[in-house]
């Protein structure tokens, strides 16, 4: 358990979370929490009320210029000239041969403004990848990555639009009026500025709040206050791993990887081959974005783009012709001993012919949960796989993804 | 930071024995504090069986949390009289009790064991 390892980053709340007594663990190059009262505590905290994280590990790349949604459009494989206005979008970035380079989730700040979101692990291969896919596109764009000088926090749990609400300066919009992955500026109790989005990973409802690293501190303790009454509790990554899984999300590093294409992974809606069929206006119904007064329209330059050429475009088509030669599944056992990530998925003869990509004795079903890569023929939902879990076969068997969905 | 009781003797992995270590002396096992902490919120405990010879140092057992699978090994050398039947329905008595209710089984030794450590020993083990 080294908790100090001397190059390790440390996010703007390292102090916080040291005063409230975490553990903390290397993870991705940073000194994170991993839990702080239990993992079973702060799991069950964001299922029944709230959970308040510290995620500034991950990266903030922001993309400007006159050129950047067309760059996007070329170095990601969503359609990116389409988002509107304070939108949020996930998305990936693929390699020339279609295997995942990373999942991010891009928020659109401007026309000519976005934000990239991307794994801590992945931050300095995807800000590289993005400025040579720029360059090699000779777009008028740059990248700056502003991870160090942001802290992410994340608010999760059916109690989150009430905290978050109660956070923001009186007379500021209501987070509670903002729609699933769209965001808006918010003016916060204290004059500080946050970027709050209506995203997360856990399978609840919840408030993602970028804010400037000087004050971090304020806003998180003042989240932990307003959230008191609430139920809230301070999570570490322990927790946030198990409600992804939950979640039936994907964690890079896990399921998905250079090995893997976005179909494999199921993901391959995140892949936009064509353009739009029709021309979007801005009376669309249920497409307002919440920008706090700004206007929701699709860019009236970017209608009329066409979806053309990106990086790995040619690989991923052919996989989407074909079919992916292996799919991610979700396997549920009725046993008590849960696979873990890397464990062999065996037939019925024991023949090994997938692996488990993640796994854990599930805190809310209260049995095994896992997702694991088999060939497609063993995909379909009922059927029975063996996984060598430790050296005995525990029977599981292949249900739909997510695991766990929240009521309402 | 973890307890670690006098009057306990402890294993390299953790594991504590509590009572007299000769040969025909029957002693309790558990896991330390440090090592629970480590693991998380103990979700699944698989003790050894009753009648079975575990042998210091050898598996003989895990334990699982949500984050993590941990190996149970025997720090002494015998047969295995009893196990926490406790632990079935309640294994986070792991965390919140690892001294007391949270044991795992109780050995009755067939051999000595030279290699455990006291308390300050294994104090600055963890350190």
């Amino acid at each position: 358990m080294s908790t100090t390892e001397t190059a390790a980053l440390r996010s703007p709340l390292h102090d916080e979370h040291l005063a409230l007594g975490a553990t903390m663990t290397e993870f991705a190059g940073w000194d994170m929490p991993l839990r702080y009262s239990g993992d079973v505590a702060e799991h069950s905290a964001v299922r029944t009320a709230a959970g308040l994280y510290d995620l500034s590990h991950m990266g903030e790349l922001m993309v400007t210029g006159p050129d950047a949604a067309a760059a996007l459009d070329y170095a990601l494989v969503g359609h990116m000239s389409r988002m509107r206005l304070w939108a949020a979008k996930y998305t990936m970035m693929c390699d020339a041969h279609g295997g995942i380079v990373d999942d991010l989730v891009v928020y659109r700040r401007d026309w000519d403004h976005f934000m990239v979101v991307a794994n801590a692990s992945n931050r300095v291969t995807v800000a590289g990848e993005l400025a040579a896919r720029f360059a090699a596109g000779g777009f008028d764009v740059s990248v700056s990555d502003e991870t160090e000088s942001l802290a992410l926090i994340a608010v999760q749990g059916p109690a989150a639009a009430a905290i978050v609400g109660s956070l923001c300066a009186a007379g500021e919009s209501e987070p509670a009026t903002l729609k699933y992955y769209s965001a808006a500026h918010l003016l916060l109790e204290g004059g500080h500025h946050a970027f709050v989005a209506r995203t997360g990973y856990t399978g609840e409802d919840g408030f993602e709040l970028f804010v400037g690293a000087d004050v971090a501190g304020e806003v998180w303790r003042a989240a932990l206050a307003a959230g008191l009454s609430h139920g809230l509790i301070a999570c570490g990554l322990a927790s946030r791993d198990s409600l992804r899984l939950e979640a039936g999300m994907p964690l890079y590093g896990h399921e998905l990887s250079a090995d893997t294409t976005p179909f494999d992974a199921g993901l391959g809606r995140v892949v936009a081959f064509e353009g739009p069929a029709v021309v979007l206006s801005s009376a669309q119904p249920g497409a307002a974005a919440a920008g706090a007064g700004l206007s929701d329209q699709v860019d009236p330059r970017a209608v009329s783009v066409e979806r053309g050429a990106f990086v790995g475009r040619e690989a991923l088509a052919v996989v989407a012709a074909s079919g992916p030669a292996k799919v991610l599944v979700g396997l549920v056992g009725d046993g008590r001993r849960s696979p873990r990530a890397g464990y062999a998925v065996t037939d019925a003869a024991g023949n090994q012919v997938g692996i488990v990509t993640s796994g854990i004795p599930s805190p809310t079903l209260g049995h095994p949960i896992a997702m694991a890569y088999v060939p497609p023929t063993m995909a379909e939902v009922g059927t029975e796989v063996g996984i060598d879990v430790r050296g005995r076969r525990e029977p599981m068997r292949v249900v739909a993804l997510p695991f766990y969905k929240r009521q309402s | 930071m973890a307890e670690i009781p006098d009057g306990l003797l402890y294993s390299e992995e953790h594991e504590w024995v509590r009572g007299d270590v000769s040969p025909g002396a029957t002693v309790t096992v558990g896991i330390t504090e440090y090592a629970a902490e480590a693991l998380g919120d103990v979700v699944y405990v698989e003790p050894p069986s009753v009648g079975e010879d575990v042998r210091a140092g050898d598996v003989c057992g895990e334990l699982e949390s949500t984050k993590a699978v941990s190996e149970l090994y025997s720090p002494v050398t015998g047969t295995v009289t009893e196990v926490n039947g406790q632990l079935e329905n309640a294994p986070d008595l792991v965390n919140s009790d690892a001294y007391g209710d949270g044991w795992i089984f109780k050995v009755e030794l067939t051999e000595s064991n030279e290699d455990l450590l006291d308390a300050d020993a294994y104090g600055e083990k963890t350190e």
